[in-house]
């Protein structure tokens, strides 16, 4: 099988590099269009801020490439949140795949949340086939100060405070997770397993 | 509910895990990849990696090692030892590690902090605090724990929080290997003085230690090693005794 994790200045890319090695599968790390349109599998990984991001995919072109994928693409993390159609991090115009919906900027209506949201947390109503042989309640790794609100495109949600958000998001043949997979222990290699099994 | 986080820590020396006693008197504890590996298995939620020895020529070989870890475990690690500047930390992060730890640095020159928070984000930059009583007071001790300033702990977590630390790794050096239970009272007090998440460590001997620094300490992890290296308590046997207790883990 061939995947291609899109390279692009965020962290963690070699993360989810040595994620799918331990899975049996050496991927490809690409910015270059042709490789990345012949994959079977994308990768959009992310760590970073929006804006830079944004503007680095677009001088490459890779912002037409990527919503033009027809193959299963999954977008980790700042990438799940690219894929949406604007972030309040920096005022930025993002992909707009998973269309008119925003991230927005976590605030803590009690004050007792520490922001950014680091740790293992669960997710749960979750319904896709990335969550295949995956019960609710499962513990996930997040590192994020941005957040997604509850939408028609969610498929696992997670809290914080005291509401609900998305985990997870899918459209057609994007998938968007907030948490890390590639971090997150058994779990996350179930669910990366999932996605290549697609 | 995000759950409280059982770290276990490696020091590293010439490639090999060690465990001294009070900052001292270090024993083997053998290869850090097998332990690393062996702690994911059994539900860790987070790994720790101190190069010890922290020289530039061996500089290196940790790299090397932290790519080892990288390729081996699937949860998150921090690792740290001797980091002075921005290079030393895009060698680490390039080589897979996801946080790294600051200490004497950070002391030396504050705003270091805020030129990496700035570059690689808030959320992989710990700042590791070793800290002393002296005459009542918390003070923060730097160069390993060899020298003591005048330095209030309190205040320089705030500090360093306000320069973008995402991080605070509170240590009591008078409890580090004792295994006498960790310093509740400094460890309250900064987890209550600062936004972000403190992880305790030193003197862990007893999951009921744990219990009390997570419900008493206020500390939203908690770090330990010696206990775990050498096989008094297993990180099973812990967290199903904190779940006993109410206490948010993942399992």
């Amino acid at each position: 099988m061939n995947v291609v994790i899109i390279k692009y200045n965020a962290g963690n890319i070699l993360s989810v590099y040595y994620a799918l090695k331990r899975l049996g599968i050496t991927a490809q790390i690409s910015d270059i269009s042709e490789v990345i349109l012949k994959a079977d599998k994308v990768i959009f990984p992310g760590v970073g801020e929006a804006s830079s991001a944004m503007d680095y995919l677009k001088r490459k072109n890779l912002d037409q490439v990527i919503c033009s994928l027809q193959k299963p693409v999954l977008g980790i993390c700042l990438g799940m949140q690219l894929f949406c159609e604007y972030s309040e991090e920096k005022n930025t115009q993002c992909l707009g795949i998973f269309s008119n919906i925003q991230v927005r900027k976590f605030i803590s209506p009690s004050g007792n949340f520490k922001i950014p949201k680091i740790g293992w947390d669960v997710i749960y109503q979750c319904n896709s086939r990335l969550f295949h042989g995956i019960n609710d309640f499962q513990y996930v790794y997040f590192v994020h100060g941005y957040f997604v609100e509850k939408n028609q495109f969610c498929s696992a949600l997670s809290s914080f405070d005291s509401f609900d958000y998305c985990a997870a998001m899918e459209k057609d043949n994007f998938f968007g997770v907030q948490f890390h997979p590639e971090k997150s222990g058994r779990t996350g290699e179930k669910i990366l397993q999932n996605f290549l099994s697609l | 509910m995000i759950a409280k986080r059982i770290i276990p820590c490696l020091d590293i020396q010439n490639g090999r895990t060690v465990k001294g006693i009070r900052f001292e008197q270090l024993r083997d504890a053998g290869d850090p990849v097998e332990l690393a590996v062996r702690y994911c298995e059994e539900g860790a939620d987070e790994l720790v990696f101190l190069d010890i020895t922290a020289t530039r020529e061996n500089r290196k070989t940790f790299s090397d090692l932290v790519n080892r870890i990288a390729l081996h475990i699937n949860i998150p690690f921090t690792v740290g030892g001797g980091i002075k500047n921005k290079e030393d930390v895009k060698l680490l992060l390039d080589n897979g590690a996801d946080k790294i730890s600051i200490n004497t640095a950070a002391v030396l020159n504050p705003p270091l902090i805020s030129e990496l928070a700035e570059q690689f984000g808030s959320q992989c930059i710990v700042v590791a605090i070793d800290t002393k009583r002296e005459k009542g007071e918390w003070r923060v001790a730097t160069h390993a724990g060899t020298r003591i300033t005048d330095i209030p702990a309190i205040g320089w977590a705030q500090t360093a929080v306000r320069y973008g630390a995402g991080e605070i790794l509170l240590t009591s050096m008078e409890h580090d290997g004792t295994q006498q239970g960790f310093a509740l009272d400094i460890t309250k007090e900064i987890s209550q003085s600062v936004s972000v998440p403190v992880i305790a460590s030193g003197g862990a001997g007893s999951a009921e230690d744990f219990l009390t620094v997570f419900r008493d300490g206020c500390a939203d992890a908690a770090l330990a090693a010696g206990l775990f290296h050498f096989g008094k308590l297993s990180i099973p046997e812990l967290k199903s005794f904190l779940k006993q207790h109410q206490i948010p883990v993942r399992s």
